[in-house]
């Protein structure tokens, strides 16, 4: 089984400030992270890699300092990694960035083995679109399942795999054929510490470093800036809230008046919550 | 890195100031579409809200507005048709097919795309539901055209363009967003975000039937079950109308039971910030944040928690925060609309039995 996990290098997000005049993303001195969401798809990988065993590749395209994320993520026990880096990949809207990770991926099947699945998060905190594992799925012609909570069942000789999907209102459980695009959901599993030895071998190991040509990229007009039909226009801060929390008054009140001015405050800012409540709490 | 170039002045500016050069093939590109997102016989509220949206945008532009319907069986899609005519589509695309009858994206995709390249709207709107997401980023790609995620404002401006206003870094930052040189011009828009239209009984509007033209073989996805989430004991917290939840504040295990109680009370889902699963107190699936589950409540009541940032972009799409802290400095009260400086562990049951109360007469009365 060799699965590819996408990873997006992205700010922690505590951190991000908007210039003040220019209304532009300072991005300068914030620590990175690997998207947390994309955790869950490493981890769900590294599991099928212990049951199954075979390989399992991290593919981030990002500057060159996205190389720590990759990093990292050999540290949790990927067996090798790849950055896609190029100053043609700048400025990629999501079907952009699909272009360069599917052409990344065809060329990691056919460099080190086919690959059976590719896992990507459910979203990023950046950019937070979702969409580049649909695109992804769509270009490369893989079955598509996004919203995974669970791979059931995986059956290497069938090639079959059953997973459960979050759709609305409930769980689909879905059976498709390899190979497949999975988006992980959050909070299905927890990332692995790491093993020592896998923190050695992190160290020493070499990180594939591919720009567009070694990814077998030739369609430069479908890369970057000009690769992307969207256009951010204009990026700016949401108008502060200037009023802060209303505070419910406490002096001179016993608990059971404090609950009631609460429970009338709630209910003064949105009426229509009575019969919501009303309805929740006869349990429909 | 791929959107670094978005991020600094200059580069931004001079896209931001690129100038609309539609191709000859798109400029027959004309009206409406709203993906009307119908499963298990229901037609999902956002999908009614995007033709309140899209009636104003047809308007603005003097386009009609149509729903897309895509289900297994033409009756139900007819009745279905019905309602969108009421709530403002003149016409109703309708591909009915054993085959679509719950959802799966391939074929999906194959019916959306199909119509789109026969019909050519201009703009086609999704709610951005897990349906929708899946959907949209298929069509977007088979199509190779733009796509605005999760946006929470539409806006046409002078250029008859589709200006898509969204939230990104987890709502710390908005960004408008357009699709110039392409058609059609797609996004997926929040629920519970655009207002609900009023219905106008009795409406009516033209339905336009297209073929899928693909049978059960060509599809390789099986749906083997579907399973709703009344019939599961799992936390629901993300799709949950009303989310009550605990932080360190409350000092211990034992005194996470009160927020549990009032969750009871409520018909609610309860969860906690991490601390509190990593202490054990609640499990992985009940944590709420950056990390755990993103929830949109209409009411959400944080007890004993702090709102730090991690916290904060998990809840902030709740309609309504209520947060009961002893800090008065707490960040949480920056974010929440109603705040109570009091101490949880007693105040909680107190609520809880004032709520009971409250509840129970309403149920009496009624
Ligand atoms: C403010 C802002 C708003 C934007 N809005 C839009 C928009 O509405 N539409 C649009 O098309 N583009 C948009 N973009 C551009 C978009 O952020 C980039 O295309 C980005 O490269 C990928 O999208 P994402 O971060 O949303 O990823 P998502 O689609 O949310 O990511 C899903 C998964 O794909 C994988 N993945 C994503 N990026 C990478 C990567 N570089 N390397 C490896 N794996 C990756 C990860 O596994 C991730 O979990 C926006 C950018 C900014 C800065
Ligand atoms: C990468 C990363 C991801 C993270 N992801 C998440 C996440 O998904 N979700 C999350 O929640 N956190 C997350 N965190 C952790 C986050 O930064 C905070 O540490 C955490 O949210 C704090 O939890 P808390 O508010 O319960 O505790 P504290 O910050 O300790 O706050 C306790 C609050 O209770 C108040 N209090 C004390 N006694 C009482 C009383 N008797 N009655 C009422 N109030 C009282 C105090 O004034 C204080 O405000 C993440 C952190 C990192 C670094």
């Amino acid at each position: 089984m060799h699965t590819v996990v996408c990873i997006k290098q992205v700010p922690d997000s505590a951190q991000i400030r908007v210039h003040p005049v220019h209304n532009t993303i300072m991005r300068q001195g914030v620590p990175t992270i690997i998207n947390p969401y994309d955790l869950f798809a490493l981890e769900a990988a590294l599991a099928l890699r212990d049951k199954l065993g075979g390989s399992v590749t991290v593919l981030c395209m990002g500057p060159p300092m996205a190389e720590d994320s990759l990093r990292k993520a050999l540290t949790f026990g990927a067996d090798r990694a790849v950055l896609l880096t190029d100053r043609y990949f700048a400025g990629s809207d999501t079907l952009a960035t699909s272009f360069a990770l599917s052409s990344a991926i065809a060329r990691i099947g056919e460099t080190f083995g086919p690959v059976d699945i590719v896992f990507t998060g459910k979203q990023t905190i950046d950019g937070d679109t979702a969409q580049v594992g649909p695109g992804i799925a769509k270009r490369l012609d893989l079955n598509q399942l996004t919203y995974v909570s669970r791979i059931t069942d995986l059956d290497t000789e069938t090639r079959q795999i059953t997973v459960e999907r979050r759709a609305e209102g409930g769980v689909q459980v879905l059976k498709t054929a390899l190979p497949v695009l999975v988006t992980m959901l959050e909070g299905t599993n927890e990332i692995r510490r790491g093993s020592l030895a896998d923190a050695l071998r992190a160290a020493r190991a070499e990180v594939t470093i591919w720009n567009a040509a070694d990814a077998g990229i030739t369609e430069l007009l479908k890369c970057g800036l000009r690769g992307s039909p969207t256009v951010v226009k204009k990026v700016f801060a949401p108008t502060a809230r200037a009023d802060k929390a209303a505070l419910i008054e406490t002096d001179g009140k016993n608990g059971a008046q404090i609950a009631d001015a609460l429970i009338a405050a709630i209910l003064d800012r949105n009426p229509a919550l009575d019969a919501d409540l009303r309805r929740l709490s006869a349990g429909f | 890195m791929s959107d670094a170039p978005r991020q600094t002045p200059a580069p931004a500016a001079s896209r931001a100031g690129m100038k609309k050069e539609l191709p000859e093939r798109f400029r027959s590109y004309k009206h409406v579409w709203v993906f009307i997102e119908y499963e298990h016989g229901h037609i999902h509220p956002v999908s009614l809200e995007l033709l309140g949206e899209g009636r104003k945008l047809a308007d603005k532009l003097q386009v009609d507005l149509a729903g897309v319907l895509i289900g297994g069986d033409a009756a139900e899609l007819a009745e279905a048709a019905q309602v969108c005519f009421e709530h403002g589509a003149d016409i109703a695309y309708r591909v009915a097919d054993p085959v679509l009858t719950h959802y799966r994206n391939e074929p999906y995709t194959k019916a959306l795309t199909d119509l789109v390249n026969t019909y050519q709207p201009e703009i086609v709107l999704l709610g951005a539901t897990t349906l929708g997401r899946d959907l949209a980023g298929s069509v977007a790609t088979t199509l190779l055209t733009g796509l605005t995620a999760d946006c929470t404002e539409l806006a046409i401006d002078d250029e008859r363009s589709l200006a898509a206003t969204r939230p990104t870094f987890g709502g710390s930052l908005l960004c408008t967003i357009h699709t110039l040189n392409f058609r059609p011009q797609m996004a997926t828009i929040r629920p519970r975000v655009m207002a609900m239209p009023l219905a106008s009984p009795g409406r009516t509007g033209r339905i336009v039937d297209h073929a899928l033209d693909m049978t059960e073989i060509d599809i390789i996805t099986k749906v083997l079950q579907f399973i709703p989430d009344r019939d599961t004991q799992k936390a629901q917290l993300a799709y949950a109308d009303v989310v009550v939840a605990g932080g360190l504040g409350l000092k211990s295990a034992e005194n996470f039971q009160l927020v549990k109680d009032l969750a009871a009370v409520l018909g609610a889902e309860y969860g906690g910030s991490r601390p509190l699963v990593q202490k054990g107190w609640i499990t992985a699936d009940r944590q709420i944040g950056q990390t755990g589950k993103t929830i949109r409540p209409k009411l959400y009541i944080a007890a004993g928690i702090s709102g730090a940032i991690q916290h904060r972009v998990g809840v902030e799409g709740a309609d309504m925060i209520v947060a009961i802290n002893t800090d008065a400095k707490a960040p949480i009260f920056d974010f929440a609309q109603i705040g109570i400086v009091a101490n949880a562990v007693e105040l909680l049951p107190v609520l809880t039995a004032a709520f009971r109360r409250r509840l129970s007469v309403h149920r009496l009365a009624s």
